[in-house]
């Protein structure tokens, strides 16, 4: 069988997406989301990234239809829901779960009344309910926390929870809303593990709105970045970190990698390290580093690593390394020039 | 020996028993038909307000005024102000009955401020998270407001009782009996202070163990 030439249709399609709070006494027109366009392809994991104000809560919302949107086109599944009623939206959310930054678990039931309750509202019979609830608990690894009480339990396990209370219903969708924001690193990382394992294992796709770039490069495969209502950048997530294009991306991505040493941080290098400093980018696919080093050694130059350093991003290499090289002044012009035709470098 | 020997504690007894009796039957009818109404009415005046499932300006503004309109107004001039509508509606307007029509209805503008008060304490975004999962709206409020709310709510059902209890001695007002009434025609008027001490102890004690209840019940839905 053949397949046709033209791509998948997304699982959600955003055209022109527009979300405008009227104005109010002593507030002005407020555009939370404006004209956004968006695809995110079946099984993709899309981080939507922006600092607080910046819409990506209110785009989440409009995903389920939470919040109904102003104008344009919102697709999930070729449905469209702009314009559906909430009655209309109601069977549609049952195929799209939803987690949050405060958990929102029902505190007066227990994890087990906590997952059942979806798969009510679904109308599973209780023999299907036992099974499937037993199976999520497993998933998430509190199997023995079915009779626990949400106040019982830590802020991981409760965010574990929430993630099988989404899934009960086996959704083609689940919505992140800033999913790890109230959790320590070390139980953000055990979270978005679990979150990548539900995106491997059910093929899930996965759309996080975050503040946090850490979760970008741990889970995600593509990455909006937002920005007073506007998707400002978005793309494979190697390919906005190597080349963010956006101040607000450029910001972003220097909270989880060294781009070059601050004004002042470099006066201060400068003070304990002799030479030049030579900013180098290495990106996936380059020359190799021992390429690159060749060229100082065969000219006899000094040189050490003083800023910066090399990450994986989606198994990808990616970094970005300060240089400070010290040796006869035509050596290292020479070095550096040829430095440049390796590598994007720069003398800082 | 401070106690007073001339008192007619001793044969009024059965009077002292059957007293109480009335008041417990004034205030479970109370605080079961109004404690209904107003969880009803509470509800309402939830459900209507701002950013509220139903949301809904006109009836809010209805509801909100019809409860601030009855609730200042004291029990002993209320039961007075309602006298016709309990001809109207009970066929009298003197005895238990008509005490009881009066303390329903204000029972229930008072419990349903504060059924109202302790819904609102319920996060937001746990209703946003039922609503996620495609609940109706009639179902969010059965199976995730009152729930979540109930310790709070609990809590407030037992000051309301603790309320009617009180309004209930004024029941004497229209000869609807009760330990306050008892108290007032057996102990003050006859200038006999141990039948009120006693009328007092009694209320006192049945107070405390519907408090003791409350905050036992409360507690037990708050630790979970």
């Amino acid at each position: 069988m053949t397949r046709s030439a033209t791509p998948a249709e997304p699982l959600v399609r955003l055209r022109g997406v527009t979300k405008t709070y009227p104005a109010a006494k002593g507030r002005a027109e407020v555009h939370a989301v404006a004209d956004v366009d968006l695809d995110i392809a079946a099984g993709d994991v899309q981080a939507i990234v922006g600092y607080s104000g910046a819409g990506k809560s209110t785009l989440v919302r409009l995903l389920n239809g939470l919040e109904p949107a102003t104008s344009g086109s919102i697709k999930v599944g070729g449905t469209e829901l702009v314009g559906l009623h909430e009655r209309q939206l109601r069977p549609i959310r049952l195929g799209i779960g939803m987690i949050f930054q405060q958990f929102n678990l029902f505190d007066s039931r227990t994890v087990w009344g906590n997952l059942a309750y979806p798969l009510q509202i679904a109308g599973v019979g209780k023999a299907e309910q036992q099974r499937r609830i037993s199976e999520l608990l497993h998933f998430v690894g509190l199997p023995d926390k079915a009779h626990t009480y949400p106040r019982n339990l830590s802020g991981g396990q409760k965010q574990r929870v929430g993630i099988a209370r989404a899934l009960t219903t086996n959704p083609a969708l689940l919505l992140a809303d800033e999913a790890t924001s109230a959790l320590d690193p070390e139980t953000t990382h055990e979270v978005l593990r679990l979150l990548k394992q539900v995106n491997e294992e059910f093929g899930t796709t996965i759309v996080a709105i975050t503040h946090e770039m850490d979760v970008v490069r741990e889970l995600a495969d593509h990455v909006a970045v937002m920005e007073s209502g506007r998707i400002v950048e978005s793309g494979p997530v190697y390919d906005v970190f190597s080349a963010p294009r956006q101040p607000v991306t450029r910001r972003f991505v220097g909270t989880v990698i060294d781009d070059e040493p601050a004004p002042d941080a470099l006066a201060a290098l400068r003070s304990r390290h002799p030479g030049r400093f030579v900013k180098l980018e290495l990106r996936e696919g380059g020359p190799r580093q021992t390429d690159i080093f060749a060229v100082l050694l065969e000219r006899g130059i000094a040189f050490e690593l003083v800023f910066g350093g090399i990450e994986d991003i989606q198994g990808a290499t990616f970094g970005n390394l300060t240089l400070a090289l010290d040796g006869p002044a035509t050596a290292v012009d020479e070095a550096v020039r040829e430095l440049a035709t390796l590598v994007p470098a720069k003398e800082l | 020996m401070l106690l007073p020997t001339d008192t007619r504690l001793g044969e009024l007894w059965p009077d002292i028993w059957q007293a109480t009796g009335e008041t417990l039957l004034m205030v479970a009818a109370t605080m079961l038909i109004g404690g209904t109404l107003g969880l009803l009415l509470g509800l309402g005046l939830y459900l209507t307000r701002k950013g509220g499932l139903y949301q809904n300006a006109a009836v809010s503004v209805v509801l909100n005024v019809l409860v601030n309109f009855f609730r200042p107004i004291p029990f002993i001039i209320f039961i007075a102000a309602v006298q016709p509508a309990a001809r109207l509606i009970v066929g009298t307007g003197i005895g238990m009955p008509a005490v009881v029509f009066s303390l329903i209805l204000a029972a229930m503008f008072g419990i349903a401020r504060i059924v109202e008060q302790n819904l609102v304490t319920v996060p937001p975004g746990v209703i946003e998270a039922a609503r996620a999962m495609g609940a109706t709206r009639a179902r969010i409020a059965a199976t995730v407001v009152i729930p979540e709310a109930m310790a709070p709510v609990i809590l407030g059902y037992t000051f309301a009782f603790v309320a009617v209890v009180d309004m209930s001695a004024v029941a004497g007002l229209i000869a609807g009996g009760g330990l306050g009434s008892f108290a007032q025609t057996f102990g003050y008027r006859q200038y006999d202070p141990t039948v009120t001490w006693v009328c007092v102890l009694i209320l006192v004690a049945l107070v405390q163990l519907v408090q003791l209840l409350g905050n036992t019940l409360s507690a037990r839905i708050l630790r979970r």
